[in-house]
């Protein structure tokens, strides 16, 4: 059903040497992180090491401090090809949920033509919010709303995706029942996604990777088997998480 | 309706007071005039508060229009253009520094006795409020909403349109009801200073003549214009964002 929808070949993007510094203070230096191609890269750590940072340097809503490099498969530059998923939805309250989801081709002044209207309600069916078009934000419940701003993300349709902690501010059973609507609709595709929630990044990620300690390190990759998204009972899952809450606490 | 019988039994209990303030001191009729009076004075009189409230009512309409348009473009420019910020935003504080009392004889030399003069002065207390409203409206843009644009490659003025000025929206109806409120004032301290028509003009010429009564009779047509204008402002306001939450308790809305 989606399969229309990824016209590009996944993209494979690298940030190296990455380097921060905040208030004279150095969170880390020489770092390195490989998002590889239609993969879904979780980036987990404590609060304030930078993970946020490393994300909106490549979403060039922060400029990075040199030597940092950002370097695409392609080797092309990566301006306009993200699309970029906060933890608050950014709902415009005062556009109807279709409107929304359409919002970057009104902010490109790009005319929604019927083909890109309809494309909007068929994403908005995908998240679980067919006949919800016309309402206003303000009528949705939190996990609604996010899951607006995950079919806005997907509308943008773009070769990487990057979301800073998209569900940390939803209810535990709702944040479960997202994780499996990204995880089916992002499927393919190249993610960044920075959490603080390991049960989260186990279910829904490909290559986890822990950021710990000033000057920060990247942990080795850590890849959980089985295709997402996983069962939250699954053995193999509970262990890593077990793994992962350590290295978190190192 | 609940709330207008409200409004109207406190105005009939503070015009018995009134009334009886009146009979209890025996103050002359040059002093204070008794509501019956002012009333009688508003019927006899009704053709000359009529014109005269016309003239200052067109006044205040056209002020208040102008003086919106005039403050909701230079905060635009204000919000948009750097060099805007830079050299107009001095001469915006030095201009609301000058009282506009000193300020009306000029203007009446300048434009004249007629209309431009109480419109100009209408614009001159309209156009500060409003240009202040917005401009701090669209410098309060929800970070995360102008993030989501760029990673959306928005341009800056595609942000300012579509997210930066609808969401100073609310900030800017709180401009234009402050306007609302005070246009009145503008139109008829221009009166006051020089002028053949108005209700300005017409309280002074009763004042001199000792016709208090009529004097309190156009205070009272004025009163009215600018409670109206002040309602339709608000309703204007209400219907304008419809998306804005009206936090008020609701127990005051509904008993």
């Amino acid at each position: 059903m989606l399969a229309p929808m990824l016209a590009m070949t996944p993209l494979s993007v690298t940030i190296s040497r990455a380097r921060l510094t905040y208030g004279g203070t150095l969170l880390f230096s020489d770092l390195t992180l490989e998002l590889p191609a239609g993969r879904t890269t979780c980036l987990l750590g404590p609060s304030g090491v930078g993970k946020t940072t490393l994300l909106r340097i490549l979403a060039g809503l922060a400029e990075p401090e040199p030597p940092t490099q950002v370097v695409t498969g392609d080797g092309l530059p990566l301006a306009g090809r993200i699309a970029y998923m906060a933890q608050q939805d950014l709902l415009l309250p005062w556009l109807t949920v279709l409107d929304n989801v359409l919002l970057g081709d009104r902010l490109r002044h790009r005319r929604p033509d019927p083909a890109r209207v309809e494309q909007a309600r068929a994403l908005l069916d995908r998240v679980g919010l067919a006949g919800r078009e016309r309402d206003r934000p303000a009528a949705l419940s939190g996990g609604q709303r996010q899951r607006v701003a995950l079919a806005r993300t997907l509308m943008e349709d773009k070769p990487l995706v990057l979301m800073d902690e998209p569900f940390s501010a939803l209810d535990a059973i709702t944040r479960l029942r997202l994780q499996e609507t990204a995880a089916e609709t992002l499927a393919g595709r190249t993610v960044l996604m920075v959490t603080h929630d390991p049960l989260e990044a186990l279910r829904i990620g490909d290559r986890l990777h822990v950021m710990t300690g000033r000057p920060a390190a990247m942990g080795p990759a850590l890849e959980p088997l089985g295709p997402v998204p996983r069962r939250v009972d699954d053995p193999g899952l509970l262990a890593h998480q077990a793994e992962l809450l350590r290295r978190l606490a190192e | 309706m609940k709330a207008l019988l409200r409004a109207v039994v406190t105005l009939l209990v503070l015009v018995a007071a009134w009334q009886a303030l009146v009979w209890a001191t025996g103050l002359p009729r040059y002093l204070l005039p008794s509501p019956l009076a002012v009333a009688d004075a508003m019927q006899r009189q009704a053709p000359l508060l009529l014109t005269h409230g016309l003239t200052t009512l067109s006044e205040i309409l056209i002020g208040l229009v102008a003086g919106v348009a005039l403050g909701g473009v230079s905060a635009l420019l204000l919000a948009r253009f750097r060099t805007a910020r830079r050299w107009l935003m001095p001469l915006l504080l030095v201009s609301q520094a000058i009282p506009v009392f000193a300020l009306a004889p000029l203007l009446v030399l300048w434009l004249g006795y007629g209309m431009a003069s109480k419109i100009a002065m209408a614009v001159l207390v309209i156009y500060f409020p409003v240009t202040t409203a917005l401009f701090d409206g669209l410098r309060r843009t929800d970070p995360g909403w102008l993030d989501l644009a760029r990673t959306m490659g928005a341009s800056p003025a595609a942000i300012l349109w579509s997210i930066r000025l609808p969401a100073a929206l609310p900030a800017f109806w709180s401009g234009v009801r402050v306007a609302a409120a005070v246009a009145p004032i503008g139109a008829v301290i221009g009166e006051w200073v020089g002028s053949s028509s108005g209700l300005g003009y017409l309280m002074l010429h009763a004042n001199a003549r000792m016709q208090i009564d009529l004097l309190f009779a156009a205070v009272l047509v004025l009163g009215l214009f600018a409670v109206t204008l002040y309602a339709a402002v608000d309703a204007l306001a209400r219907r304008a964002l419809p998306w804005q939450p009206d936090t008020q308790p609701a127990e005051d809305a509904n008993p």
